[in-house]
């Protein structure tokens, strides 16, 4: 994984935006966060969690925040984003499309459904568009495998999704 | 108001089943799981609202309720009559429909698919339910519908007449094995735990369901949310454990959001919290979320995700039960095993060893999916057979194809072909054959389905999953995962094939946790299951499913081709030559193999080879 934030001339988030910063020290400051270090450290993921939630990614300023506040180190931070598929450090488009891969979507031609939204995109996985407008994932099940292959774009949830359908997707973005 | 003992309990139970009875007595229930949500219940919810109202009739009632099952045919909308328990279920509802549905006209579900626990089974239906009894029949976001079901009864037979020990007793003369996958029997597990002298233990429900293609879970906590609440005060009660954590998916926020809800009503009535019906018993839960990793399933690597650490599995032992978070004794157990605890304690352990095997009592839910005609979450006792599952619950393979194979126990589990099916399945017998029974996904394939891709599809799974702490795991998996890719692009060597056995015997006796020990299982069981399928890819160069592109050739047959030029002008390589009304020919050493024209044909011309 690359580091983007400090090669590229992106603003501050927490100085961009003051009220989100308030609203994340005002979670954290409610947490009964006590003494002893491992303990404290069980907070960290709910606390990744809220940050995220609140800027959308963890660039490094959001992620030193929360090390701070926590008092842990940097280190163990970076640690738990890096792990976990949920965390990411990179900005997220505003339309987040993921396609399950799931085994039922799987056995039911998602790799087909992925494939051609990475040409009609021009992303790859993991990948967003440079006007931050879409993201492209694959997921592991979302649990609606009566409808496989399912694709999400955002809260949405599209079911038994043909290749043919994907235009139609993107275009319910605009 | 506080509910200090079972008689108010008793009291208040009553009190809601009088105004019951005053109450509607037709209702109509949506079924509002996240599966039952996407597939639009949430207009026709409002249309039967509205219709009800328009109609201005008191007898009936609109109820908004968990997964019942028949994914197959969401949104699904149940009219009971409460007097006579007479019940239709109308299948694949619109909006539109509701005015024509309340007089009984529509789509209706046989009876055969689905009953609840209280109602008597038609005969012919294979499903018993107990953990999911309660789901698509109460509203999961009322305390007073679970009251209405029995609800917390259990606990406070637990908590005012039984000792600790009796409880442990019961659950292990019950039988009861640990649903989450690995079969350990639940009753010892707590045993273990109970016979700690520490002052702090701590219970874990987990609720992270990585296995892509079992949904159970999710079913209990949007459908009966409760019953997990319930059962883990007792199970609390039993090892002598006050704090309870709900390990949760965060791809869940439905189930967390009704979780939390049934959280706070417990708490008002003071049955979770300080000092439950006067016993001076302390039990309090909170909900952690999982962050998108499948290996925290394995306990020791959830213990570290609730730490706040990178979830990797650490040697056992020592055994959580006695040193798991914060190294204080710890009880991980599934969500599927604890709701079967308030059933087993109000009917006894004798009654839940009368249901099932005698080496697994019970039910077990399964979700099947894949080329079935009914997909659907069903719950059927141990003992089952695969046959009666996919032929007679899930109604057969769709579009007439033929079945190959079945896929249980998920990236650990293993395929089990045809002349396996008539075997009843139970823990052990699924793990005879090669595979195992997991949390319960199955997902049903076909003809056109290749073995040797679904394999590589497993092992690229664990592959990425895997935590990276132990060698075998992380550097055998990627190896496995390479030799299948070799064969499914028409470069394997039969040698290959005694390589991936060498391999997946290291991977499975070094690696560290449950995740590494089985991720070889999926190619072990095809490759025992269908050897002429691997042979056929390494020495014929051909994939007899038609799946991997790189050993399929596709044919235009002269006799059906109108030379219509769709197929022509579809190829993104332009390899396919012929004028209009001429017959058309593919040039082989151009094609990329991706199937344009095959899907683009009217005249189904053109063939797979």
């Amino acid at each position: 994984m690359t580091c983007s934030c400090c090669s590229d001339n992106r603003p501050n988030l927490l100085e961009t935006y003051p009220e989100k910063r308030q609203k994340l020290d005002e979670y954290i400051s409610k947490l009964d966060l006590g003494d002893d270090m491992e303990r404290r450290k069980g907070f960290l993921i709910g606390c990744l969690h809220e940050a995220q939630h609140i800027f959308g990614y963890l660039p490094r300023e959001v992620q030193e925040l929360v090390g701070k506040r926590l008092r842990l180190q940097q280190s163990d931070v970076y640690g738990v984003i890096s792990f976990y598929s949920f965390f990411t450090d990179q900005p997220v488009g505003k339309y987040k499309i993921n396609v399950c891969t799931g085994t039922a979507c799987f056995v039911r031609g998602a790799d087909k459904i992925l494939e051609e939204f990475k040409s009609k995109l021009g992303l790859e996985e993991g990948q967003s568009s440079a006007d931050l407008k879409f993201t492209l994932t694959s997921i592991r099940c979302v649990g609606a495998c009566s409808l496989a292959p399912v694709v999400m774009v955002n809260d949405r949830v599209y079911g038994n999704v043909t290749a043919k359908m994907v235009p139609e997707i993107i275009k319910n973005c605009e | 108001m506080l509910i200090n003992n079972p008689e108010q309990l008793s009291a208040l139970t009553l009190d809601l089943k009088k105004k019951a009875d005053k109450a509607a007595k037709i209702q109509i229930l949506v079924s509002m799981g996240t599966c039952g949500i996407a597939a639009g219940a949430t207009p026709v919810f409002e249309a039967f609202k509205k219709e009800v109202s328009r109609r201005g009739n008191n007898d009936m009632k609109v109820l908004s309720v968990g997964c019942v099952g028949l994914c197959h045919s969401e949104p699904t909308v149940e009219i009971l009559n409460v007097e006579t328990g007479k019940s239709t279920i109308f299948g694949n509802v619109k909006p539109d429909q509701a005015a024509a549905i309340l007089d009984g006209k529509g789509e209706q579900i046989k009876k055969s698919w689905y009953f609840p626990e209280d109602e008597k089974n038609p005969g012919d239906c294979l499903q018993a339910r107990i953990v999911l009894r309660n789901s698509g029949r109460i509203d999961p976001e009322s305390i007073d519908d679970y009251f209405l079901r029995g609800g917390y009864q259990a606990m406070a037979k637990v908590l005012t007449s039984m000792k600790p020990a009796e409880v442990v007793d019961m659950v292990t003369v019950s039988g009861l094995r640990g649903r989450g996958g690995g079969g350990f029997p639940t009753g010892k597990k707590w045993s273990i735990a109970a016979a700690q002298t520490s002052e702090e233990k701590y219970l874990i429900c987990n609720a992270d369901e990585g296995d892509p293609g079992a949904f159970m879970d999710r079913a209990v906590m949007e459908g009966d949310p409760h019953a997990l609440l319930e059962a883990m005060v007792i199970a609390g009660y039993a090892i002598g454990a006050r704090h309870g954590i709900i390990y949760v998916r965060a791809e869940y926020p439905l189930a967390v959001k009704r979780l939390q809800l049934a959280m706070d009503q417990a708490r008002e009535y003071g049955l979770i919290g300080k000092n439950i019906f006067a016993s001076g018993f302390d039990f309090d839960l909170n909900i952690k979320y999982g962050a998108g990793a499948f290996v925290c399933g394995e306990e020791t690597a959830l213990i570290r995700s609730i730490s706040g650490m990178r979830g990797m599995p650490i040697y056992k032992p020592p055994f959580p039960a006695i040193a798991g978070l914060w190294a204080k004794p710890t009880i991980v157990n599934n969500v599927e095993t604890f709701a079967n605890i308030p059933a087993i304690i109000r009917k006894g352990a004798a009654w839940f060893k009368t249901i099932g095997t005698a080496g697994s009592p019970g039910t077990k839910v399964f979700s099947i999916t894949g080329k079935v005609n009914k997909v659907g979450l069903i719950e059927v006792p141990m003992g089952t057979t695969l046959r009666n599952i996919i032929f007679g619950l899930g109604e057969g393979i769709r579009n007439g194809r033929k079945f190959k194979a079945v896929q249980t126990g998920g990236p650990s589990g293993g395929c089990i072909a045809e002349k396996s099916l008539d075997t009843p399945i139970d823990y052990d017998t699924l793990k005879a054959l090669g595979s195992m029974m997991g949390s319960g996904g199955m997902i049903v394939m076909d003809e056109d389905d290749c073995m040797v891709d679904v394999a590589k599809f497993f092992v690229q799974f664990t592959m990425d999953e895997s935590c990276g702490k132990c060698t075998p795991c992380r550097v055998g998996g990627r190896q496995m995962f390479g030799l299948l890719q070799k064969i499914t692009s028409g470069d394997g060597t039969l040698e290959d094939l005694d390589t991936i056995k060498d391999l997946a015997h290291a991977v499975k006796t070094a690696s560290l946790c449950g995740l590494g020990m089985t991720a070889p299982n999926p190619v072990l069981a095809t490759m025992a299951c269908f050897p002429e399928e691997y042979r056929a890819h390494i020495v014929d160069r051909k994939c007899p499913a038609g799946k991997c592109t790189n050993l399929i050739s596709y044919v235009i047959d002269p006799e059906k081709c109108t030379g219509c030029t769709l197929c022509a002008r579809k190829c993104p390589v332009g390899c396919i030559s012929g004028k209009v009304k001429e017959k058309h020919v593919i040039d082989q050493n151009k094609c990329i193999h991706c199937g344009a024209c095959y899907e683009a044909c009217r005249f189904s011309a053109i063939s797979k080879q």
